[in-house]
Protein backbone atom coordinates (compact mmCIF):
# COMPACT_ATOMS: atom_id res chain seq x y z
CA UNK A 1 0.00 0.00 0.00
CA UNK A 2 1.56 3.26 -1.08
CA UNK A 3 -1.32 5.38 0.08
CA UNK A 4 -1.85 5.99 3.77
CA UNK A 5 -5.17 7.65 4.40
CA UNK A 6 -5.22 9.89 7.45
CA UNK A 7 -6.58 13.22 6.25
CA UNK A 8 -8.51 11.60 3.43
CA UNK A 9 -9.91 8.65 5.40
CA UNK A 10 -13.43 10.07 5.38
CA UNK A 11 -13.43 11.23 1.75
CA UNK A 12 -16.37 9.70 -0.05
CA UNK A 13 -17.49 7.89 3.10
CA UNK A 14 -19.19 10.75 4.93
CA UNK A 15 -21.85 13.16 3.77
CA UNK A 16 -19.83 16.40 3.80
CA UNK A 17 -22.90 18.44 4.66
CA UNK A 18 -23.98 16.33 7.62
CA UNK A 19 -22.42 16.91 11.01
CA UNK A 20 -24.07 13.70 12.26
CA UNK A 21 -22.34 11.73 9.56
CA UNK A 22 -19.03 13.32 10.60
CA UNK A 23 -19.61 12.53 14.28
CA UNK A 24 -20.47 8.93 13.44
CA UNK A 25 -17.09 8.60 11.72
CA UNK A 26 -14.91 9.62 14.72
CA UNK A 27 -15.67 13.29 14.17
CA UNK A 28 -15.15 15.63 17.13
CA UNK A 29 -13.55 12.88 19.24
CA UNK A 30 -10.35 14.89 19.06
CA UNK A 31 -12.03 18.09 20.22
CA UNK A 32 -13.65 16.30 23.16
CA UNK A 33 -10.26 14.90 24.10
CA UNK A 34 -8.53 18.25 23.61
CA UNK A 35 -10.97 19.99 25.92
CA UNK A 36 -9.90 17.67 28.74
CA UNK A 37 -6.28 18.70 28.22
CA UNK A 38 -4.49 21.84 29.33
CA UNK A 39 -4.01 24.27 26.39
CA UNK A 40 -0.20 24.05 26.66
CA UNK A 41 -0.41 20.26 26.56
CA UNK A 42 -2.08 20.52 23.15
CA UNK A 43 0.77 22.65 21.81
CA UNK A 44 3.23 20.17 23.37
CA UNK A 45 1.57 17.37 21.38
CA UNK A 46 1.79 19.46 18.20
CA UNK A 47 5.49 20.01 18.93
CA UNK A 48 6.07 16.29 19.51
CA UNK A 49 4.32 15.49 16.23
CA UNK A 50 6.93 17.69 14.47
CA UNK A 51 4.28 18.69 11.94
CA UNK A 52 5.32 21.37 9.49
CA UNK A 53 2.90 23.66 7.65
CA UNK A 54 1.26 22.18 4.59
CA UNK A 55 0.79 25.40 2.63
CA UNK A 56 4.19 25.46 1.00
CA UNK A 57 6.60 27.12 3.41
CA UNK A 58 6.79 24.16 5.79
CA UNK A 59 7.16 26.23 8.96
CA UNK A 60 6.97 24.18 12.18
CA UNK A 61 3.33 24.49 13.34
CA UNK A 62 4.07 24.49 17.07
CA UNK A 63 6.23 27.64 16.92
CA UNK A 64 3.38 29.71 15.50
CA UNK A 65 0.91 28.16 17.94
CA UNK A 66 3.07 28.91 20.96
CA UNK A 67 3.71 32.47 19.79
CA UNK A 68 -0.03 33.06 19.49
CA UNK A 69 -0.74 31.42 22.85
CA UNK A 70 1.71 33.83 24.50
CA UNK A 71 0.25 36.87 22.73
CA UNK A 72 -2.26 39.28 24.23
CA UNK A 73 -5.96 39.44 23.30
CA UNK A 74 -7.51 40.09 20.86
CA UNK A 75 -5.88 37.55 18.58
CA UNK A 76 -6.99 35.77 15.46
CA UNK A 77 -6.68 32.43 13.70
CA UNK A 78 -6.89 32.27 9.92
CA UNK A 79 -7.35 29.23 7.73
CA UNK A 80 -5.63 29.86 4.39
CA UNK A 81 -7.88 28.34 1.73
CA UNK A 82 -6.72 30.67 -1.03
CA UNK A 83 -5.32 27.80 -3.03
CA UNK A 84 -4.13 29.68 -6.10
CA UNK A 85 -0.92 27.84 -6.93
CA UNK A 86 -1.43 26.20 -10.34
CA UNK A 87 -1.50 22.42 -10.05
CA UNK A 88 -2.94 22.35 -6.53
CA UNK A 89 -6.44 21.23 -5.66
CA UNK A 90 -5.98 19.42 -2.33
CA UNK A 91 -7.53 22.16 -0.18
CA UNK A 92 -10.61 22.31 -2.39
CA UNK A 93 -11.03 18.56 -2.11
CA UNK A 94 -10.70 18.63 1.70
CA UNK A 95 -13.31 21.40 1.89
CA UNK A 96 -15.67 19.59 -0.43
CA UNK A 97 -15.28 16.16 1.17
CA UNK A 98 -14.53 16.60 4.87
CA UNK A 99 -15.21 20.22 5.82
CA UNK A 100 -15.86 19.56 9.51
CA UNK A 101 -12.33 18.25 10.03
CA UNK A 102 -11.03 21.74 9.19
CA UNK A 103 -13.39 23.35 11.72
CA UNK A 104 -12.43 20.80 14.33
CA UNK A 105 -8.73 21.55 13.80
CA UNK A 106 -9.38 25.28 14.04
CA UNK A 107 -11.41 24.98 17.25
CA UNK A 108 -8.70 22.81 18.83
CA UNK A 109 -6.09 25.42 17.99
CA UNK A 110 -8.35 28.22 19.22
CA UNK A 111 -8.67 26.44 22.56
CA UNK A 112 -4.90 25.86 22.71
CA UNK A 113 -4.03 29.47 21.91
CA UNK A 114 -6.95 31.35 23.44
CA UNK A 115 -8.06 32.98 20.18
CA UNK A 116 -11.74 33.85 20.09
CA UNK A 117 -12.15 34.81 16.47
CA UNK A 118 -11.14 33.14 13.25
CA UNK A 119 -11.45 33.50 9.52
CA UNK A 120 -11.47 31.04 6.67
CA UNK A 121 -10.19 32.82 3.58
CA UNK A 122 -11.35 30.95 0.48
CA UNK A 123 -10.48 31.96 -3.06
CA UNK A 124 -13.43 33.35 -5.02
CA UNK A 125 -13.08 30.73 -7.74
CA UNK A 126 -14.09 28.01 -5.25
CA UNK A 127 -17.80 28.83 -5.14
CA UNK A 128 -18.79 25.29 -4.26
CA UNK A 129 -16.35 25.09 -1.36
CA UNK A 130 -17.51 28.50 -0.09
CA UNK A 131 -21.13 27.30 0.00
CA UNK A 132 -20.14 24.10 1.79
CA UNK A 133 -17.99 25.86 4.40
CA UNK A 134 -20.75 28.39 5.13
CA UNK A 135 -23.23 25.56 5.74
CA UNK A 136 -20.65 23.68 7.79
CA UNK A 137 -20.13 26.66 10.09
CA UNK A 138 -23.87 27.04 10.63
CA UNK A 139 -24.30 23.33 11.38
CA UNK A 140 -21.43 23.37 13.85
CA UNK A 141 -22.88 26.40 15.65
CA UNK A 142 -26.31 24.74 15.83
CA UNK A 143 -24.81 21.64 17.42
CA UNK A 144 -22.63 23.51 19.91
CA UNK A 145 -19.27 22.76 18.29
CA UNK A 146 -18.63 26.39 17.37
CA UNK A 147 -19.67 29.82 18.60
CA UNK A 148 -20.43 30.65 22.21
CA UNK A 149 -19.74 28.24 25.07
CA UNK A 150 -18.46 25.36 22.93
CA UNK A 151 -19.54 21.95 24.32
CA UNK A 152 -20.52 23.75 27.52
CA UNK A 153 -16.88 24.27 28.42
CA UNK A 154 -17.24 28.02 28.63
CA UNK A 155 -15.00 28.81 25.72
CA UNK A 156 -16.01 30.82 22.65
CA UNK A 157 -14.74 30.77 19.11
CA UNK A 158 -16.45 32.47 16.19
CA UNK A 159 -15.65 31.94 12.55
CA UNK A 160 -16.22 34.08 9.50
CA UNK A 161 -15.74 33.20 5.84
CA UNK A 162 -13.84 35.68 3.72
CA UNK A 163 -13.91 35.36 -0.05
CA UNK A 164 -10.96 36.06 -2.28
CA UNK A 165 -11.46 38.06 -5.44
CA UNK A 166 -8.96 36.53 -7.80
CA UNK A 167 -5.50 37.29 -6.51
CA UNK A 168 -2.72 34.73 -6.26
CA UNK A 169 -0.46 36.79 -4.00
CA UNK A 170 -3.15 36.87 -1.32
CA UNK A 171 -2.09 33.32 -0.45
CA UNK A 172 0.98 34.96 1.11
CA UNK A 173 0.27 35.62 4.77
CA UNK A 174 0.66 39.40 4.98
CA UNK A 175 -1.15 39.91 1.69
CA UNK A 176 -3.98 37.82 3.09
CA UNK A 177 -4.08 39.94 6.22
CA UNK A 178 -4.34 43.09 4.09
CA UNK A 179 -7.14 41.46 2.09
CA UNK A 180 -9.03 40.45 5.25
CA UNK A 181 -8.84 44.12 6.25
CA UNK A 182 -10.59 44.93 2.95
CA UNK A 183 -7.54 46.31 1.15
CA UNK A 184 -5.55 45.33 -1.95
CA UNK A 185 -3.39 42.30 -1.12
CA UNK A 186 0.05 43.90 -0.95
CA UNK A 187 2.48 42.31 1.46
CA UNK A 188 4.17 44.02 4.41
CA UNK A 189 7.80 44.10 5.47
CA UNK A 190 8.73 41.38 7.97
CA UNK A 191 9.42 41.38 10.89
CA UNK A 192 7.17 41.91 12.79
CA UNK A 193 5.61 38.56 11.94
CA UNK A 194 1.85 38.00 11.87
CA UNK A 195 1.83 36.28 15.27
CA UNK A 196 3.10 39.65 16.55
CA UNK A 197 1.19 42.12 14.38
CA UNK A 198 -1.36 40.68 11.98
CA UNK A 199 -4.98 41.63 11.30
CA UNK A 200 -5.53 45.22 12.54
CA UNK A 201 -2.01 44.92 13.98
CA UNK A 202 -3.21 42.23 16.40
CA UNK A 203 -1.52 38.81 16.75
CA UNK A 204 -2.65 36.47 13.99
CA UNK A 205 -1.86 32.87 13.18
CA UNK A 206 -2.31 31.63 9.62
CA UNK A 207 -2.26 27.94 8.74
CA UNK A 208 -3.12 26.06 5.58
CA UNK A 209 -6.31 23.99 5.29
CA UNK A 210 -4.39 20.70 5.33
CA UNK A 211 -2.44 21.73 8.44
CA UNK A 212 -5.66 22.36 10.35
CA UNK A 213 -7.11 19.06 9.11
CA UNK A 214 -4.08 17.31 10.65
CA UNK A 215 -4.57 18.63 14.20
CA UNK A 216 -7.48 16.34 15.18
CA UNK A 217 -5.40 13.32 14.16
CA UNK A 218 -2.39 14.53 16.17
CA UNK A 219 -4.58 14.91 19.26
CA UNK A 220 -6.20 11.50 18.80
CA UNK A 221 -3.08 9.46 18.09
CA UNK A 222 -0.70 11.60 20.20
CA UNK A 223 2.24 13.58 18.91
CA UNK A 224 4.79 10.78 19.33
CA UNK A 225 2.74 8.28 17.34
CA UNK A 226 2.06 10.84 14.64
CA UNK A 227 5.82 11.50 14.35
CA UNK A 228 6.35 7.82 13.49
CA UNK A 229 4.61 8.36 10.15
CA UNK A 230 6.84 9.68 7.37
CA UNK A 231 10.52 10.53 7.71
CA UNK A 232 12.42 11.99 10.70
CA UNK A 233 12.54 15.45 9.14
CA UNK A 234 9.06 15.37 7.60
CA UNK A 235 6.46 13.66 9.70
CA UNK A 236 2.95 12.63 8.78
CA UNK A 237 1.31 12.21 5.43
CA UNK A 238 1.05 14.55 2.49
CA UNK A 239 -1.81 15.09 0.12
CA UNK A 240 -0.45 15.04 -3.40
CA UNK A 241 -2.22 16.82 -6.25
CA UNK A 242 -1.15 14.80 -9.27
CA UNK A 243 -1.87 16.40 -12.64
CA UNK A 244 -0.56 16.86 -16.16
CA UNK A 245 0.02 14.02 -18.60
CA UNK A 246 -0.70 11.09 -16.29
CA UNK A 247 -3.34 8.44 -16.81
CA UNK A 248 -4.93 8.78 -13.38
CA UNK A 249 -4.82 12.40 -12.35
CA UNK A 250 -6.09 12.97 -8.85
CA UNK A 251 -5.50 13.45 -5.17
CA UNK A 252 -3.45 10.87 -3.29
CA UNK A 253 -2.31 10.73 0.31
CA UNK A 254 1.12 9.24 0.96
CA UNK A 255 3.49 9.23 3.94
CA UNK A 256 6.46 11.58 3.56
CA UNK A 257 9.42 9.72 2.10
CA UNK A 258 7.46 8.21 -0.78
CA UNK A 259 9.26 8.69 -4.08
CA UNK A 260 7.89 10.94 -6.80
CA UNK A 261 8.25 8.05 -9.25
CA UNK A 262 5.98 5.82 -7.17
CA UNK A 263 3.31 8.51 -7.08
CA UNK A 264 3.45 8.99 -10.84
CA UNK A 265 3.68 5.33 -11.85
CA UNK A 266 2.01 3.33 -9.08
CA UNK A 267 -0.76 5.75 -8.17
CA UNK A 268 -1.06 7.75 -11.37
CA UNK A 269 -0.52 4.67 -13.56
CA UNK A 270 2.18 6.38 -15.59
CA UNK A 271 2.11 8.72 -18.55
CA UNK A 272 -0.80 8.76 -20.99
CA UNK A 273 -0.18 6.85 -24.23
CA UNK A 274 3.05 5.60 -22.59
CA UNK A 275 4.93 8.66 -23.77
CA UNK A 276 8.16 9.46 -21.99
CA UNK A 277 8.47 12.19 -19.38
CA UNK A 278 10.24 15.35 -20.45
CA UNK A 279 9.99 17.14 -17.10
CA UNK A 280 8.07 17.27 -13.84
CA UNK A 281 7.19 20.46 -12.04
CA UNK A 282 6.89 20.15 -8.28
CA UNK A 283 4.74 22.30 -6.03
CA UNK A 284 3.16 24.42 -8.76
CA UNK A 285 4.22 27.44 -10.82
CA UNK A 286 6.65 28.49 -8.07
CA UNK A 287 8.29 25.08 -7.86
CA UNK A 288 11.33 23.49 -9.47
CA UNK A 289 11.30 21.68 -12.82
CA UNK A 290 13.20 18.40 -12.68
CA UNK A 291 14.13 15.84 -15.33
CA UNK A 292 12.99 12.22 -15.45
CA UNK A 293 16.21 10.84 -13.90
CA UNK A 294 15.52 12.68 -10.64
CA UNK A 295 12.12 11.10 -10.01
CA UNK A 296 13.42 8.68 -7.39
CA UNK A 297 13.71 11.66 -5.09
CA UNK A 298 11.64 11.32 -1.93
CA UNK A 299 8.83 13.71 -1.09
CA UNK A 300 10.39 15.36 1.93
CA UNK A 301 10.81 18.94 3.13
CA UNK A 302 14.59 18.58 3.47
CA UNK A 303 15.00 17.16 -0.03
CA UNK A 304 12.86 19.91 -1.54
CA UNK A 305 14.79 22.64 0.28
CA UNK A 306 17.82 21.75 -1.84
CA UNK A 307 16.17 23.79 -4.57
CA UNK A 308 16.43 26.96 -2.44
CA UNK A 309 12.70 26.92 -2.50
CA UNK A 310 10.08 25.55 -0.25
CA UNK A 311 7.63 23.49 -2.15
CA UNK A 312 5.65 21.67 0.45
CA UNK A 313 2.30 22.09 -1.26
CA UNK A 314 2.61 18.64 -2.77
CA UNK A 315 1.69 19.26 -6.38
CA UNK A 316 3.26 17.07 -9.05
CA UNK A 317 2.72 18.19 -12.63
CA UNK A 318 3.90 15.65 -15.18
CA UNK A 319 4.83 17.01 -18.61
CA UNK A 320 5.55 14.60 -21.44
CA UNK A 321 8.03 14.60 -24.32
CA UNK A 322 5.81 16.63 -26.68
CA UNK A 323 6.36 19.86 -24.78
CA UNK A 324 9.06 22.51 -25.03
CA UNK A 325 10.46 23.71 -21.72
CA UNK A 326 10.27 27.33 -22.91
CA UNK A 327 6.51 27.13 -23.40
CA UNK A 328 6.14 25.83 -19.85
CA UNK A 329 8.49 28.49 -18.42
CA UNK A 330 6.67 31.25 -20.30
CA UNK A 331 3.29 30.17 -18.92
CA UNK A 332 4.78 30.23 -15.43
CA UNK A 333 6.45 33.62 -15.90
CA UNK A 334 3.46 35.29 -17.56
CA UNK A 335 1.46 34.08 -14.58
CA UNK A 336 3.82 35.92 -12.22
CA UNK A 337 3.81 39.07 -14.36
CA UNK A 338 0.06 39.14 -13.90
CA UNK A 339 0.09 38.18 -10.21
CA UNK A 340 2.84 40.46 -8.92
CA UNK A 341 1.22 43.02 -6.63
CA UNK A 342 3.61 45.73 -7.84
CA UNK A 343 4.85 46.82 -4.43
CA UNK A 344 8.55 45.98 -4.80
CA UNK A 345 10.65 46.67 -7.91
CA UNK A 346 12.47 43.34 -8.39
CA UNK A 347 9.19 41.47 -8.67
CA UNK A 348 7.21 44.13 -10.55
CA UNK A 349 9.87 44.89 -13.18
CA UNK A 350 11.85 41.67 -13.02
CA UNK A 351 9.18 39.25 -14.21
CA UNK A 352 8.49 41.33 -17.32
CA UNK A 353 12.19 41.30 -18.23
CA UNK A 354 12.39 37.55 -17.58
CA UNK A 355 9.54 37.04 -20.08
CA UNK A 356 11.35 39.22 -22.64
CA UNK A 357 14.55 37.21 -22.25
CA UNK A 358 12.74 33.87 -22.45
CA UNK A 359 10.94 34.92 -25.62
CA UNK A 360 14.21 36.02 -27.14
CA UNK A 361 15.89 32.70 -26.33
CA UNK A 362 12.89 30.63 -27.39
CA UNK A 363 12.85 32.34 -30.80
CA UNK A 364 16.56 31.67 -31.39
CA UNK A 365 17.44 35.36 -31.03
CA UNK A 366 19.15 35.05 -27.66
CA UNK A 367 22.90 35.12 -27.11
CA UNK A 368 25.06 33.68 -24.39
CA UNK A 369 24.97 37.14 -22.83
CA UNK A 370 21.15 36.84 -22.58
CA UNK A 371 21.55 33.52 -20.87
CA UNK A 372 23.80 35.12 -18.28
CA UNK A 373 21.37 38.01 -17.85
CA UNK A 374 18.55 35.53 -17.30
CA UNK A 375 20.53 33.73 -14.64
CA UNK A 376 21.58 36.94 -12.89
CA UNK A 377 18.15 38.50 -12.97
CA UNK A 378 16.52 35.33 -11.66
CA UNK A 379 18.90 35.39 -8.69
CA UNK A 380 18.26 39.08 -8.04
CA UNK A 381 14.48 38.58 -8.04
CA UNK A 382 14.78 35.58 -5.74
CA UNK A 383 17.07 37.30 -3.26
CA UNK A 384 15.61 40.79 -3.13
CA UNK A 385 11.83 40.42 -3.42
CA UNK A 386 9.76 41.43 -0.44
CA UNK A 387 7.43 38.45 -0.15
CA UNK A 388 7.16 34.79 -0.96
CA UNK A 389 5.94 35.45 -4.51
CA UNK A 390 9.20 36.84 -5.88
CA UNK A 391 11.28 34.74 -3.51
CA UNK A 392 9.95 31.52 -5.06
CA UNK A 393 8.82 32.47 -8.58
CA UNK A 394 12.30 32.00 -10.02
CA UNK A 395 12.65 28.40 -8.85
CA UNK A 396 11.50 27.00 -12.19
CA UNK A 397 13.97 29.21 -14.09
CA UNK A 398 16.89 28.43 -11.79
CA UNK A 399 16.20 24.69 -11.78
CA UNK A 400 15.72 24.62 -15.55
CA UNK A 401 19.08 26.32 -16.02
CA UNK A 402 20.62 23.61 -13.88
CA UNK A 403 18.91 20.51 -15.29
CA UNK A 404 17.92 21.55 -18.82
CA UNK A 405 20.94 23.61 -19.82
CA UNK A 406 21.19 21.78 -23.13
CA UNK A 407 17.73 23.03 -24.08
CA UNK A 408 19.03 26.56 -23.64
CA UNK A 409 22.26 25.99 -25.53
CA UNK A 410 20.31 24.44 -28.40
CA UNK A 411 18.52 27.76 -28.86
CA UNK A 412 21.26 30.28 -28.12
CA UNK A 413 23.02 32.03 -31.01
CA UNK A 414 26.80 32.01 -31.09
CA UNK B 1 -31.28 42.92 -5.33
CA UNK B 2 -30.96 46.62 -4.81
CA UNK B 3 -27.62 47.94 -3.65
CA UNK B 4 -29.09 49.37 -0.43
CA UNK B 5 -30.42 45.95 0.56
CA UNK B 6 -26.99 44.43 0.00
CA UNK B 7 -25.22 47.15 1.96
CA UNK B 8 -27.58 46.86 4.91
CA UNK B 9 -26.46 43.26 5.43
CA UNK B 10 -22.92 44.36 6.29
CA UNK B 11 -21.51 46.26 9.26
CA UNK B 12 -20.27 49.74 8.36
CA UNK B 13 -16.64 48.64 8.47
CA UNK B 14 -14.22 48.93 5.58
CA UNK B 15 -12.95 45.37 6.15
CA UNK B 16 -16.18 44.15 4.50
CA UNK B 17 -15.43 46.08 1.30
CA UNK B 18 -14.35 43.06 -0.77
CA UNK B 19 -17.34 40.98 0.37
CA UNK B 20 -19.67 43.85 -0.51
CA UNK B 21 -18.09 44.36 -3.94
CA UNK B 22 -18.32 40.65 -4.74
CA UNK B 23 -21.97 40.49 -3.78
CA UNK B 24 -22.90 43.61 -5.73
CA UNK B 25 -21.07 42.29 -8.76
CA UNK B 26 -22.71 38.87 -8.62
CA UNK B 27 -26.14 40.48 -8.35
CA UNK B 28 -25.41 42.50 -11.49
CA UNK B 29 -26.57 40.94 -14.74
CA UNK B 30 -23.44 42.15 -16.48
CA UNK B 31 -21.03 41.14 -13.72
CA UNK B 32 -19.65 44.57 -12.91
CA UNK B 33 -19.60 47.32 -10.34
CA UNK B 34 -20.91 50.62 -11.65
CA UNK B 35 -19.61 54.05 -10.65
CA UNK B 36 -22.99 54.66 -8.97
CA UNK B 37 -22.36 51.53 -6.86
CA UNK B 38 -18.96 52.90 -5.88
CA UNK B 39 -20.56 56.18 -4.82
CA UNK B 40 -23.10 54.36 -2.64
CA UNK B 41 -20.49 52.12 -1.02
CA UNK B 42 -18.28 55.14 -0.36
CA UNK B 43 -21.10 56.86 1.51
CA UNK B 44 -22.12 53.72 3.40
CA UNK B 45 -18.62 52.77 4.61
CA UNK B 46 -17.47 56.40 4.85
CA UNK B 47 -14.34 55.79 2.81
CA UNK B 48 -13.11 57.66 -0.29
CA UNK B 49 -14.10 56.35 -3.71
CA UNK B 50 -10.42 56.09 -4.62
CA UNK B 51 -9.97 53.49 -1.90
CA UNK B 52 -12.75 51.39 -3.44
CA UNK B 53 -11.26 51.74 -6.93
CA UNK B 54 -7.84 50.67 -5.65
CA UNK B 55 -9.49 47.43 -4.56
CA UNK B 56 -11.53 46.86 -7.73
CA UNK B 57 -8.47 47.40 -9.89
CA UNK B 58 -6.27 45.09 -7.81
CA UNK B 59 -8.49 42.01 -7.80
CA UNK B 60 -8.95 40.14 -11.07
CA UNK B 61 -12.46 38.90 -10.29
CA UNK B 62 -13.74 42.45 -9.78
CA UNK B 63 -14.67 44.54 -12.80
CA UNK B 64 -15.79 48.11 -13.32
CA UNK B 65 -16.68 47.39 -16.94
CA UNK B 66 -19.84 45.57 -17.98
CA UNK B 67 -19.34 42.04 -19.27
CA UNK B 68 -21.52 39.59 -21.14
CA UNK B 69 -24.31 37.62 -19.49
CA UNK B 70 -22.03 34.59 -19.46
CA UNK B 71 -18.40 35.12 -18.54
CA UNK B 72 -16.41 32.18 -19.86
CA UNK B 73 -13.02 31.77 -18.20
CA UNK B 74 -10.67 29.22 -19.68
CA UNK B 75 -7.79 28.03 -17.53
CA UNK B 76 -4.44 28.38 -19.24
CA UNK B 77 -1.96 27.21 -16.63
CA UNK B 78 0.46 24.33 -17.10
CA UNK B 79 -1.76 21.40 -15.95
CA UNK B 80 -4.49 22.49 -18.37
CA UNK B 81 -2.05 23.55 -21.10
CA UNK B 82 -0.47 20.09 -21.28
CA UNK B 83 -3.98 18.64 -21.51
CA UNK B 84 -4.67 20.69 -24.64
CA UNK B 85 -6.57 23.66 -23.28
CA UNK B 86 -5.44 25.51 -26.42
CA UNK B 87 -7.95 23.54 -28.49
CA UNK B 88 -10.67 24.51 -26.00
CA UNK B 89 -9.80 28.19 -26.26
CA UNK B 90 -9.59 28.02 -30.04
CA UNK B 91 -12.98 26.34 -30.23
CA UNK B 92 -14.48 29.17 -28.18
CA UNK B 93 -12.78 31.84 -30.31
CA UNK B 94 -14.14 30.07 -33.36
CA UNK B 95 -17.71 29.81 -32.05
CA UNK B 96 -17.97 33.22 -30.41
CA UNK B 97 -15.77 35.21 -32.81
CA UNK B 98 -14.14 37.04 -29.91
CA UNK B 99 -10.76 36.80 -28.18
CA UNK B 100 -9.44 37.06 -24.64
CA UNK B 101 -11.07 39.98 -22.81
CA UNK B 102 -13.72 40.68 -25.44
CA UNK B 103 -17.51 40.53 -25.32
CA UNK B 104 -19.84 39.42 -28.11
CA UNK B 105 -21.95 42.12 -29.79
CA UNK B 106 -25.16 40.69 -28.37
CA UNK B 107 -23.61 41.01 -24.87
CA UNK B 108 -24.18 37.33 -24.25
CA UNK B 109 -20.59 36.09 -23.83
CA UNK B 110 -17.31 37.44 -22.51
CA UNK B 111 -14.23 35.29 -23.07
CA UNK B 112 -11.30 35.40 -20.67
CA UNK B 113 -8.12 33.42 -20.17
CA UNK B 114 -7.83 32.82 -16.46
CA UNK B 115 -5.48 31.44 -13.86
CA UNK B 116 -5.72 27.96 -12.38
CA UNK B 117 -9.23 27.02 -11.30
CA UNK B 118 -7.97 24.24 -9.02
CA UNK B 119 -9.47 21.48 -11.15
CA UNK B 120 -6.18 20.12 -12.50
CA UNK B 121 -7.32 16.57 -11.71
CA UNK B 122 -9.97 17.02 -14.41
CA UNK B 123 -8.08 19.26 -16.84
CA UNK B 124 -8.77 21.08 -19.06
CA UNK B 125 -11.24 23.23 -17.17
CA UNK B 126 -13.26 26.38 -17.65
CA UNK B 127 -15.79 28.37 -15.68
CA UNK B 128 -19.03 29.93 -16.89
CA UNK B 129 -20.07 32.42 -14.22
CA UNK B 130 -19.95 30.25 -11.07
CA UNK B 131 -20.31 26.91 -12.83
CA UNK B 132 -17.12 24.91 -13.42
CA UNK B 133 -16.84 22.56 -16.41
CA UNK B 134 -14.06 19.97 -16.46
CA UNK B 135 -12.49 17.27 -18.64
CA UNK B 136 -13.35 19.40 -21.64
CA UNK B 137 -13.10 18.52 -25.30
CA UNK B 138 -13.92 20.84 -28.21
CA UNK B 139 -17.11 18.81 -28.71
CA UNK B 140 -18.20 19.33 -25.11
CA UNK B 141 -17.49 23.04 -25.41
CA UNK B 142 -19.65 23.23 -28.51
CA UNK B 143 -22.56 21.70 -26.62
CA UNK B 144 -22.10 23.99 -23.60
CA UNK B 145 -22.11 27.13 -25.75
CA UNK B 146 -25.11 25.93 -27.76
CA UNK B 147 -27.00 25.17 -24.55
CA UNK B 148 -26.25 28.61 -23.14
CA UNK B 149 -27.43 30.24 -26.36
CA UNK B 150 -30.59 28.14 -26.28
CA UNK B 151 -31.34 29.23 -22.73
CA UNK B 152 -31.53 32.81 -23.89
CA UNK B 153 -34.12 32.10 -26.59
Amino acid sequence: MIQQKVISKRFGKVDPLSIDSYIKFDGYNALEKALTMHPTQIIDEIEKSKIRGRGGAGFPAHIKARALANAKQPKYIVCNADEGEPGNFKDRIIMENDPFSILEGMVILAYATGAKKGYIYIRGEYQNAIKIMKMTIQNAIDKGYLGENILNKGFDFNLEIRTGAGSYVVGEEFSMIESIEGKPGRSRVKPPYPTDKGIHDKPTLINNVETFANFPHIILMGGDNYAKIGTPSSTGTKLISLSGNVKNKGLYEVPFGTSIRDVIFKLGDGVSYNRSIKMVQLGGASGPIIPEYMLDMAIDFERFENFDSKTGTGAIIVIDERFDIFDILLINMNFFVHQSCGKCAPCREGHTQIVNLLNKIKNHRGTEQDLMSLENLANVIQQTSLCGLGQTSMTSIISSLRYFRDDYFAKVRY
Amino acid sequence: MKIKEILSKYPKESEYLIEILLEIQSSSKNHYISSEDVEQISKYLDIPESQICSVTSFYTLLSMNPKGRYVIQVCHDVPCFVNDTTSIYEKLVDMLAIEDGETTEDNLFTLEITECLGCCNEAPAMRVNDQVYTSLTPKKVEKIVKDLRGEEK
